[in-house]
């Protein structure tokens, strides 16, 4: 299906946008004709099979592709309106604005301290730092497991404290955006939930993107969902990926429009 | 089994011969051989001392690393980032091993027809006189020679750190040379410091280059345009001639070099392995 | 759950949607050029060293790259013509002996830490550890230590054994090293597909393990001879020099490195033609192998 029309949910203020955005690896389209609304302080899933591009659609927000050579966007992103990618954008005030947490925890070699203060410390925060980092701590949910050891390595902890340790570290340099890339495909059960529990908590603040192939969670944390889906390219040999379906997560999973979002959340593919 | 253990017994064996044959210089000498300065092997009046040696060892070690450790950890962060594309920088690190490759007498013969007259036109434009072989001479081929290993070592352990961590500095919001300065080199600094250590061994025991460019005299001069000596240059020199107690004596002089050596390069391991162990 | 109100992060409403512009950080980018130029420099200033010796020993060597440099002798010092024929043919000999001494050795040494260490690991650090400071060793005690075994007075003397010795000394940690790496690449479900079918464990790695790994290994083993061709500190007392043509692995024999070292401080000119003409076949012999090495490994197996 082919829709340029943006795809908009119901809620008032428009953070990110999308407008007609196709995106290549070298010469290589992986992902076609995106156009979505992402809505302010509400988490928004993008759910779909593995190699639809919902992870590439999710770095493009904050030109994290930027870091990819050959990676290339044709088409419109805004945030508030204003081009991300125009030529004065710089993509680290993009970054800074525009948080990202990944599939694998990734602390730095660093203390728990200095990986929550590494960011507001690049971007010159000169206020009182110790505060900074309980409160981004406390916000985490982890302040009160690591209250004790915050000069011991971030990577004495669990996976699942890593994890919440790096949203932490993310929130402490006062994004707006919060992107997360399957961020609990590495954890165990209870940990997962502990990360979903925070991301209602941090949705009052922050607007949440989640990957996720887990639908069970798009269904419990998300207030809208995408559904990406790729299809194969004729005499190309690749795929390419497109955003089929995008609308409140209760009409994608009970009531999708399209045929093949239903045979996706009811589990007959992908 | 016999064989993995031929390496640590050659090990020995080196270790055991070179002190065997310095045992009759360490009776005679004893320590006082590493403080004296005097180096004569004229029959019946043969004394020994190799203070001014070592200090010419370490000096011209420790100035060849203070241009190589710039230079190449600069080399190494410049061809570990994206800054030109791939099949450039796969040339320019070949090119870089190619200084590596390089024999050490074609560096030394380079020296004296091609750097030292260099030197010399330069001093001259100031008024100043050079003799030609010397402590700069022989230390800046030296750190032409040192130069791939920092910066083979450190790209590699720059290469090893997982891409997660570059990922996480820009997703937030630091720029490419703050994520390098406050990231990734402190991750992988014990890799580069081990390098640096390796590279140091390497200075302390390089001889043909040296031997032809420093100018082999046995005093101490803080000056870096005088001639001065390193105990591998005093090796190469005086081996093929040397009889009776001078002989014992070039062999303590080489058990200093290698207990030298030995130190550094153990270090260096145990500094790698830190690496490897954290990740 | 603890919620904080009244901290940085609730104050989005507020948000200043022109910082995204570039110009607000033009301290912090033209930091970013400056480290980009310098790190740009240093590799500028790195490679010049390599452009200008390769460039002196082409022009200086080139003109003397003729028939009889491959076929004379050395001349006396201070006349003029000849060739080097005799360092070139003892280098290579020096070169083989060396090889034949130290591949066996060094590759058996990496099957057995690669292969069997798995069982004692402790004896397998301690082996890498000192395959490591092997490595170290300055190239001169090399020599030091072949002298105090084959050279001094009391022993054979100065020849072309001693020589190869002392280079199979210093090839061998290489050697040991790059076999060791080229064995590990090797997939375990190789080994174990052919211990599967029965193979034994010597068969597994004669037949299955080894012929996987020989490209990698003659890439090391390239490696190593193109390196230990251009030694020269464990040459100067072990095989010391010769005029002469090649008489025996026991007598004394010319080398091309110990020559450019020897006529490199000979103050006269044929002789320092002659030391720039062998750095250049050096040089050639050394670039070329270490290239075709690198070509060859390309074409890998795993």
């Amino acid at each position: 299906m082919v829709d340029t029309m943006p795809m908009t949910g119901t809620a008032t203020d428009v953070v990110l946008r999308a407008k007609d955005c196709d995106m290549y690896y070298g010469s290589l389209k992986a992902v076609r004709d995106v156009s979505i609304d992402i809505p302010k302080n509400k988490i928004t899933a993008f759910i779909g099979p593995s190699g639809c591009g919902k992870s590439t659609v999710l770095r493009c927000f904050n030109r994290l592709n930027d870091l990819i050579e050959s990676f290339r966007l044709k088409g419109q992103m805004t945030y508030h309106g204003q081009d991300l990618y125009a030529s004065d954008v710089d993509p680290v005030e993009v970054r800074r604005r525009i948080g990202i947490l990944f599939q694998k925890p990734n602390p730095f070699p660093k203390s728990i301290y200095d990986n929550i203060a590494y960011g507001p410390r690049i971007s010159g925060f000169k206020g009182d730092m110790d505060e900074l980092v309980e409160t981004s701590l406390r916000r985490a949910v982890l302040w009160d497991e690591v209250k004790d050891k915050l000069p011991e390595s971030g990577f004495s902890l669990s996976g699942g404290q890593q994890q919440r340790l790096c949203i932490a570290r993310t929130i402490a340099v006062q994004p707006e955006v919060l992107l997360m890339d399957e961020p609990c495909s590495a954890l165990d059960p209870i940990s997962t939930l502990k990360i979903e529990e925070l991301m209602k908590e941090l949705v009052q603040n922050y607007t949440i993107i989640i990957v996720t192939h887990n639908m069970e969670q798009a269904t419990r944390v998300a207030d809208y969902t995408g559904f990406y889906n790729a299809q194969v390219v004729e005499g190309a040999g690749g795929k390419v990926g497109y955003l089929a379906e995008f609308g409140e997560t209760q009409k994608i999973f009970n009531d999708p429009t399209l045929e093949e979002t239903k045979d996706y959340v009811t589990g007959r593919f992908g | 089994m016999g064989f993995a253990l031929f390496i640590l017994l050659l090990l020995v064996a080196i270790g055991l011969l070179i002190l065997t044959q310095a045992w009759p210089a360490m009776q005679e000498f004893g320590l006082s051989f590493l403080w004296t300065s005097s180096w004569n092997p004229v029959e019946g009046r043969e004394s020994f001392g190799v203070l001014p040696i070592i200090y010419g060892t370490l000096v011209s070690a420790a100035i060849a690393l203070l241009i190589a450790v710039p230079l190449g950890l600069g080399t190494a962060l410049f061809l570990s980032e994206n800054f030109i594309p791939l099949k450039i920088r796969t040339v320019l690190v070949f090119m870089v091993e190619l200084l590596a490759a390089i024999p050490s007498v074609v560096y030394g013969l380079w020296g004296i027809f091609v750097l030292i007259p260099a030197l010399r036109w330069f001093f001259d434009l100031f008024g100043i006189f050079f003799t030609g072989p010397s402590m700069l001479a022989a230390s800046l081929v030296l750190s032409i020679m040192i130069l791939p290993i920092i910066t083979a070592i450190s790209r590699d352990s720059l290469a090893a750190l997982p891409p997660e961590l570059r990922q996480g500095s820009y997703g937030l919001g630091a720029t490419r040379w703050g994520t390098i300065f406050r990231v990734l080199v402190p991750a992988a600094i014990s890799g580069i410091v081990g390098g640096v250590m390796l590279a140091l061994g390497r200075a302390m025991g390089e001889t043909m280059a040296v031997t032809m460019l420093i100018g082999n005299a046995n005093t101490i001069s803080l000056s870096l345009l005088d001639p001065s000596n390193t105990i591998a240059s005093l090796l190469a020199n005086q081996f093929a001639e040397a009889r009776g107690i001078q002989v014992a004596a070039l062999m303590y002089a080489a058990f200093v070099l290698v207990i030298l050596t030995l130190i550094v390069n153990i270090l260096a391991d145990w500094i790698v392995r830190k690496l490897q162990a954290k990740y | 759950m603890t919620t904080i109100s009244g901290v940085p992060g609730d104050s989005s409403d507020t948000f200043d949607i022109q910082s995204l512009k570039a110009k607000r950080s033009r301290s912090r980018n033209l930091f970013n050029i400056i480290m980009t130029g310098l790190s740009g420099l240093s590799i500028l200033i790195a490679l010049v060293p390599l452009v200008l010796v390769l460039f002196y020993v082409f022009i200086n060597g080139v003109n003397r790259l003729d028939l009889d440099l491959f076929t004379q002798l050395p001349p006396p010092p201070g006349s003029a013509g000849g060739g080097i024929a005799n360092a070139i043919v003892g280098t290579l000999i020096v070169v083989a002996i060396a090889a034949a001494i130290s591949v066996p050795i060094g590759v058996l040494c990496a099957i057995w830490l690669s292969e069997f260490g798995g069982g004692d690991t402790s004896i397998d650090e301690y082996v890498r550890f000192g395959v490591n400071i092997l490595a170290g060793v300055p190239s001169i005690i090399a020599g030091v230590f072949i002298y105090g075994i084959m050279v001094r007075p009391g022993r054979p003397g100065y020849s072309a054994l001693a020589g190869g010795v002392a280079l199979a000394v210093l090839m061998l940690p290489t050697i040991v090293r790059t076999a060791d790496e080229a064995l590990k690449i090797v997939p375990q479900e190789i080994r174990w597909a052919a211990l599967a079918v029965g193979a034994s464990n010597y068969q597994t790695i004669l037949k299955v393990v080894l012929p996987a790994a020989i490209p990698s290994i003659l890439t090391g083993v390239t490696l190593a001879i193109a390196r230990a061709a251009g030694e020269t500190a464990p040459l100067i007392f072990t095989a010391l020099f010769s005029p002469f043509r090649f008489n025996g692995v026991t007598n004394p024999i010319a080398t091309l490195s110990v020559l450019v070292y020897n006529f490199a401080t000979l103050p006269f000119q044929p002789q320092q033609e002659l030391a720039w003409a062998a750095s250049l076949v050096l040089v050639l012999m050394v670039l070329l192998t270490s290239i075709i090495a690198r070509v060859v490994t390309r074409q890998k197996t795993y």
